[in-house]
């Protein structure tokens, strides 16, 4: 049997969001709790959870959370490791023994800050650097895989139901401002941790449900910009066009919305002259980031929250506001079961993409030194 | 009495129980195969002239003719076939170079015929096209990556020009000459009407379709022919034309018999006067020339109009796409070697160049392994025959497709590849004004454009079974193709798995 990335596996998916606006910091559980009410549409073969604003004490060093399969591959990679970075701390990421999860690689967690001479020698900024310091592990490196690379957050995820992937990293001890979650549904029986969601480059994270018909077309184009998706996962290239779109382009996270799950050109041959050019520009010089079929995704990064669906709206998604909360979920008894009377509840149309931020204050905070 | 070698490959056979002796058949055929015979009130036929154009066939009002391939054999031999035999008694006989006509209709593999497409089964939706938007739009010339903006943080919307087609199928280069007046007003204005292009050749444009200018792309080839400023003014594109998939390496030449006084005064040649066309450009022996001309022109339309640099598919045609790319073209277009032609040499046609599948994928692959596909759009050529083909070119990687023989069919061409003799019964390939005048314009246009409507469904059907409703999201999209009784080296170039291989 191949593993993820040797073949591509389709999947169905559950997937669940919470963002605090104000910055209040929330436990794990909350999220976890939400995303068990959908435990029908996963099959135990993949959860996982992205969590923000949990590592308030180490914000200023990329957090790398990284399986590897065994010694040899550890101190492979470590050495690597530190031929490229400074790393502050070193550690198992601690996990609770339960039945439900099995085959755990070590599974190692580093706060590190890239060398400044090797830095500056590559010419390259900084997240650049570390974003190509990820993808040289993932390739070269046999048997570790760096699965989050971000400041201030981390991903956790494994094989099995994501109620149980939450229990196992012990979610409920760690705070933040943003969660999402996701319960995989794939089409085979993979034996590989790394194919679960949420995937990560650096501070973006992509929790995704669906089958994108456009794979390829999107693989292609985005590797030719230094992306090798080498997991044939549908999140795995959203999360590349997303930071390619973000990070080396400058779009803002609403225009990107408007990129990938562009507007229908009978939509846009109807808009004034000046929005019209404008969206015959996302569609012609970007047209090969468009994403055809079904996906609904909650892209996570520093500060934000976005929800998105395919246009057509092929996959379920719906979105609330209860106070400065921002909930996001396949179903809405995923919102409910945390707030049930809540203020607000809708399911945003097919390409609207609805995006959470913190408050200009608690952006501040959150970037403040401590 | 003189010895002809040669028997006819096709016999004209007529029922007499149905034939009425009407003679439409002696009116309809330039090539008089048809005669008849006053004292026995009969209609008779010669064999010997027929070049199986079907004209005849088509306007008896009795059903009484039929061509048929002649059972007249040579003795069984697997290496001299009666096409190799045959060749050696004309040329015996005058000494010359044999000329063919359409593409190359030798068995050589065709791979669309080889690659199968996808469709989505449980684990995503196919979209019904008559129920949701199905888009096939496209824009081609190059795609910047550089996103600019004002001072406000405002984007600037501003892209290098662009073509933009309402379907990613354009009407390739022919020139006026090699086809008619009547066959160029079909195809400029179904392209009005469909929302993309057509493309002039290299015999200048008429003054009577400077109209149709929004929707024709002017080509300059080795020859120069009628190219001046009004008409790059009046194009939407210019295309430089350095090869042509059915000759690739040779130029081309228009016998003065075609040169009347209106294909004289487009071409801006004497009348009667053969319009040779190099082998190579004479100001461009190296890609850096190309890069002067490409630019020349550039400057001559002021930076409005995109610059399409045609090749022909031969062995390297990867590298020099990649060339080509770096040259400041805005689109390539490669024709491959089953391209259609007025006339060419016949061994050139069947023997140089390479299929059109294999060159787009290697093409596509070149260009995105070095990180300038989005500077350029390509297009195919070369025998794209329906829809599937087209959305089987897209798939590999073209931005779109140029169709000529499909595009004459529809105007009643019959494949009988013998364009080159001037007497297109059909109006199509010919300058003598009564045959010209069988192509009525209105309804020849009307054809093409049923032709690309039909092909629109088609390809709408099956990318919404795909799952993909825009074209863009099928563009090289490969993982969208399968290949059958196709060997690992041929996979590899055209970059698709064998059929049962999962993704």
């Amino acid at each position: 049997m191949l593993l993820e990335g040797q073949t591509r596996i389709p999947s169905g998916c559950a997937i669940s969001g919470i963002f605090s606006r104000s910055g209040k910091r929330m436990s794990g559980e909350a999220v976890i709790k939400s995303i068990s009410v959908m435990h029908d549409r996963s099959n135990g073969l993949g959860g996982g959870i992205a969590a923000y604003g949990i590592y308030p004490d180490y914000k200023e060093y990329y957090a790398l959370h990284i399986f590897h399969n065994d010694v040899a591959a550890k101190t492979a990679c470590e050495e690597f490791l530190e031929r490229h970075f400074d790393i502050v701390s070193a550690s198992n990421i601690p996990t609770r023994k339960i039945p439900e999860i099995t085959d755990e690689p070590l599974i190692w967690r580093y706060f590190a800050t890239p060398l400044k001479t090797k830095l500056a020698s590559s010419q390259l900024d900084e997240r650049e650097f570390v974003a190509r310091c990820a993808f040289r592990i993932n390739k070269d490196i046999e048997g570790s895989y760096v699965f989050s690379s971000g400041k201030n957050m981390g991903v956790f995820k494994a094989v099995g139901f994501p109620e149980d992937v939450g229990r196992f990293y012990k979610l409920e001890e760690y705070e933040g401002y943003c969660f999402t979650a996701h319960g995989r549904y794939p089409t085979n029986t993979p034996g590989w941790w790394g194919g679960a969601h949420p995937f990560a480059l650096l501070d973006c994270t992509v929790v995704h449900n669906g089958e994108i018909s456009s794979y390829d077309a999107n693989r292609r184009s985005i590797e030719m910009y230094g992306y090798p998706c080498t997991l044939q996962t549908d999140t795995e290239v959203i999360t590349y066009i997303i930071d390619y779109l973000s990070r080396k382009r400058g779009f803002s996270y609403e225009e990107i919305s408007d990129i990938v799950a562009a507007p229908f050109w009978s939509e846009i041959d109807k808009m004034e002259p000046e929005k019209k050019k404008l969206y015959e520009y996302y569609r012609s010089a970007f047209s090969q980031y468009l994403i055809t079929g079904p996906f609904s995704i909650l892209v996570g990064f520093e500060g934000g929250l976005m929800a998105l669906n395919d246009r057509l709206k092929l996959r379920s998604m719906v979105v609330g506001n209860h106070g400065d909360i921002f909930y996001a979920a396949s179903e809405e008894a995923a919102i409910r079961v945390i707030e049930p009377d809540i203020d607000r509840v809708w399911a945003p149309s097919g390409g609207q993409g609805v995006v959470a931020r913190l408050n200009p204050d608690a952006l501040r905070a959150l970037k403040e030194d401590k | 009495m003189a010895i002809n070698y040669v028997y006819p490959d096709y016999e004209v056979v007529r029922n007499y129980d149905r034939c009425i002796s009407c003679r439409a058949c002696e009116r309809q055929c330039s090539n008089e195969v048809h005669s008849f015979i006053e004292e026995e009130n009969k209609v008779i036929s010669d064999d010997a002239d027929c070049v199986n154009c079907h004209r005849c066939v088509s306007l008896c009002p009795t059903r009484a003719l039929k061509i048929v391939k002649t059972d007249h054999t040579f003795k069984a031999n697997a290496s001299w076939s009666a096409k190799n035999i045959n060749e050696i008694y004309k040329q015996a006989d005058t000494g010359g170079v044999l000329l063919s006509s359409m593409g190359n209709p030798n068995e050589f593999p065709i791979y669309w015929d080889k690659i199968l497409l996808n469709a989505s089964q449980v684990t995503n939706p196919s979209i019904d096209p008559l129920r949701e938007p199905m888009e096939t739009r496209v824009y081609l010339g190059a795609k910047s990556q550089d996103v600019k903006r004002d001072k406000d943080g405002k984007i600037i919307p501003e892209m290098t020009p662009q073509l933009k087609l309402d379907l990613p199928v354009m009407f390739s280069a022919m020139s006026y000459g090699s086809i008619s007046y009547n066959a160029h007003e079909s195809l400029a204005r179904a392209s009005k009407e469909l929302g993309i292009f057509y493309n002039t050749g290299e015999g200048g444009l008429h003054e009577d379709f400077y109209v149709y200018g929004p929707n024709t792309i002017v080509q300059v080839a080795s020859g120069r022919f009628g190219v001046h400023r009004q008409y790059l003014d009046a194009a939407a594109a210019v295309e430089i034309k350095m090869g042509q998939g059915a000759k690739p390496g040779i130029g081309g030449h228009l016998p003065g018999a075609k040169i009347g006084e209106d294909v004289s005064r487009t071409r801006m040649i004497p009348m009667g006067a053969d319009a040779i066309s190099p082998a190579p450009h004479h100001d461009i022996y190296s890609i850096e020339d190309l890069r002067q001309l490409v630019f020349s022109l550039k400057e001559a339309t002021a930076y409005k109009k995109p610059v399409i640099v045609k090749i022909a598919a031969v062995h390297n045609v990867a590298a020099i796409a990649s060339g080509i790319a770096r040259s400041g073209a805005d689109i390539i277009s490669i024709d491959g070697f089953r391209g259609g032609t007025g006339a060419a040499p016949t061994r050139i046609r069947d023997n140089v160049g390479i299929p059109i599948e294999l060159a787009l994928a290697a093409v596509d692959t070149r260009l995105r392994d070095e990180g300038i596909r989005d500077r350029v759009s390509v297009i195919a050529a070369g025998s794209v025959r329906n829809a599937a083909d087209v959305v089987k070119a897209i798939a590999l990687g073209a931005d779109a497709v140029y169709i000529g023989t499909a595009a004459l069919l529809a105007l009643g061409c019959h494949l009988c590849r013998t364009c080159n003799i001037g007497k297109c019964n059909w109006g199509i390939a010919t300058q003598v004004p009564e045959l010209v005048k069988r192509l009525n314009p209105d309804v020849g246009y009307k054809r093409l454009v049923n032709l690309m409507t039909a092909w629109k469904h088609e390809i709408e059907e099956m990318m919404g079974g795909m799952g993909i409703n825009s074209i863009e999201s099928l563009k090289g999209n490969r993982l969208m193709l399968r290949g059958v009784g196709l060997n690992e080296k041929e996979l590899e170039i055209l970059g698709i798995k064998h059929a049962g291989e999962s993704a």
